[in-house]
């Protein structure tokens, strides 16, 4: 029973993730490798402002903007130094890596003793007895939820609508009389922010900054991102936000369920050929050649 | 009224491919003019309708749109007043989105993109009479993704999207090249019941020459970056396409070709 809760609890913060990285790399079209670096951004702010004595509560919303800050800067490598999209990612993955370790002092901050999201006097009222077991279920489960409703209504806004037309056709958003950079940036800002976000939930879950913990990030979003649109295409009742979600749930469970036969060490590259198998199935390798087609 | 002066145009500058295309072009386009330019391949018909929307830069010259210099201004500002419709039917919708998500898209040009709703429900009943009207039964497929039209359909709809909202100048780039005979016959006159319902200053570059000389009221040859033959009025309306072959013959034979 355990074990399901750890990978529902884990697919759902990774899910929050993967919303992220469905925004660059479905809607935008843009291999976006920021989210590398931006994932431990928002855990080393959120550990940072934790041993701070600041309220937990406030992680949230702060982790999500230096997200976006993170985001805008890939956005304005790319569009006003017109480096290319990959490139503009890499640059920002690395040069994140100091600042997050700037941002925590070390590479390993714990954060066992304060008081978190999870962990704090109101949430140890609510979640008592019976529930306490899944109170970090719960929690979580509450965040992703709220991130992907917002996430809809925001794509069914003018706004939204824009940003899902310069990745179909960006000479339309030009036509239409708008600065197609501009809205790229916007994309890759939301992108970011959503990824900070889950460093942060991750973070206080775990109760420890780790500055690897972004290494192989956006594979873990990108494979959920391919699981769960190429499995859920023909649902209706699931739309492509919700099946980002369950994608990450079932990319965790895959890798648990390798775990059990392989050693710990064996995780990248289990990781690797997991995302290959995947990348396989889905038939999303192809890319896309004629765009306008 | 859209005018170029004194354009100066080179393609792979300082190379030694440098090729001149204009070298002091002058164009004046007046208010309601529906103007159909053709001309032979690398003519520069093309790249004149780039230098206009901004789609190149030009090396010299002034681009003027109602006698305001634009010539510094970007090209998705210059679109405010704009309309095109491009060769290729792809360009003008967003195939992964529905009719209705399209269209609402390109009502709202000119207006501010922000967090209000993307769709308005009341607008519905409007977009499916614009769609009636193309009888490409259309209006009754508002949820189905453009990806899934047909080229003439999307051609048809990429016309009604550029000139949804109040624009002064429509630009077609051989909008009808790539349809069958009779969606082109279908779009072109579209085309017409619009430039006129909305008196657009209108540039249409084609290589159908009946077109060039059924609708408009003034035609352009275009040749080796110069305007060849530039007619209108009452001259334009007695021209036939026989006339304009003979043209475009003795042209060649000029460059002995």
């Amino acid at each position: 029973m355990d074990i399901f809760v750890t990978i529902l609890e884990q697919g759902l913060i990774y899910g929050i993730l993967a919303l992220g990285v469905y925004i660059t790399y479905k809607i935008l079209d843009f291999p976006d490798l920021t989210v590398d670096g931006s994932f431990p951004l928002g855990a080393a702010v959120t550990a940072t402002m934790i041993t701070n004595g600041v309220n937990p509560y406030l992680t949230i919303p702060v982790s999500f903007l230096a997200g976006v800050a993170a985001g805008v800067c890939t956005g304005l490598i790319h569009v006003k130094c017109k480096v290319r999209d990959l490139l503009s990612g890499i640059i920002m993955m690395t040069a994140l890596w100091t600042i997050n370790l700037r941002l925590a002092g070390t590479a390993n901050v714990p954060i066992f003793g304060d008081d978190n999201i999870f962990d704090n006097d109101l949430v140890n009222k609510v979640f008592s007895g019976s529930l306490a077991s899944y109170k970090a279920l719960i929690i979580v489960l509450v965040i992703a939820a709220v991130s992907k409703i917002v996430l809809d209504l925001y794509l069914k806004t003018k706004s939204g609508l824009l940003l899902r037309a310069v990745g179909d056709n960006a000479n339309l958003v030009t036509s239409l009389a708008k600065d197609q950079g501009n809205v790229k940036i916007l994309g890759l800002a939301i992108a970011n922010g959503l990824v900070a976000l889950a460093g942060c939930v991750f973070c206080q879950e775990q109760r420890v900054f780790e500055i690897s913990s972004g290494t192989g990030a956006i594979v873990i979003g990108l494979a959920s991102v391919i699981i769960g649109t190429s499995l859920f295409k023909n649902i209706r009742f699931f739309n492509a936000t919700a099946a980002v979600l369950i994608g990450s749930v079932i990319y965790k469970a895959c890798v648990a369920a390798a775990l059990k036969f392989f050693e710990p060490q064996d995780m990248k590259l289990i990781t690797a050929v997991l995302f290959l198998i995947i990348l396989v199935i889905g038939m999303d390798r192809k890319k896309k050649v004629k765009k306008n087609a | 009224m859209l005018e170029l002066k004194n354009i100066r145009k080179y393609y792979n500058p300082g190379t030694v491919n440098e090729m001149c295309l204009f070298e002091n072009f002058n164009l004046t386009a007046d208010k309601g003019d529906f103007v159909s330019v053709i001309g032979s391949n690398g003519s520069g018909k093309t790249s004149m309708l780039n230098i206009l929307c901004g789609s190149i830069p030009v090396e010299d010259g002034q681009i003027l749109m109602n006698g305001e210099d634009i010539s510094r201004l970007k090209e998705y500002k210059r679109n405010r007043k704009i309309g095109r419709v491009y060769q290729n039917p792809a360009m003008g919708t967003c195939p992964s989105m529905t009719i209705l998500e399209n269209m609402s898209l390109a009502d709202n040009k000119g207006n501010f993109y922000g967090l209000g709703k993307g769709i308005n429900k009341g607008r519905r009943a409007y977009y499916q009479e614009l769609l009636s009207r193309l009888n490409l039964g259309l209006e009754s497929k508002m949820d189905v993704k453009v990806g899934a039209l047909s080229g003439g359909q999307r051609q048809a709809m990429a016309l009604l999207m550029s000139t949804l909202t109040p624009i002064d100048f429509l630009i077609l780039d051989e909008h009808t090249a790539a349809l069958d005979p009779k969606t082109a016959e279908l779009i072109m006159e579209l085309t017409d019941r619009i430039v006129k319902e909305k008196n657009l200053t209108t540039i249409m570059v084609t290589h159908n020459l009946r077109y060039a000389v059924e609708y408009g009221n003034r035609l352009l040859m275009m040749h080796q970056g110069k305007v060849v033959l530039d007619i209108a009025g009452t001259e334009k309306q007695e021209m036939k396409v026989d006339d304009i072959l003979g043209k475009f013959n003795e042209i060649s034979i000029e460059c002995g070709n």
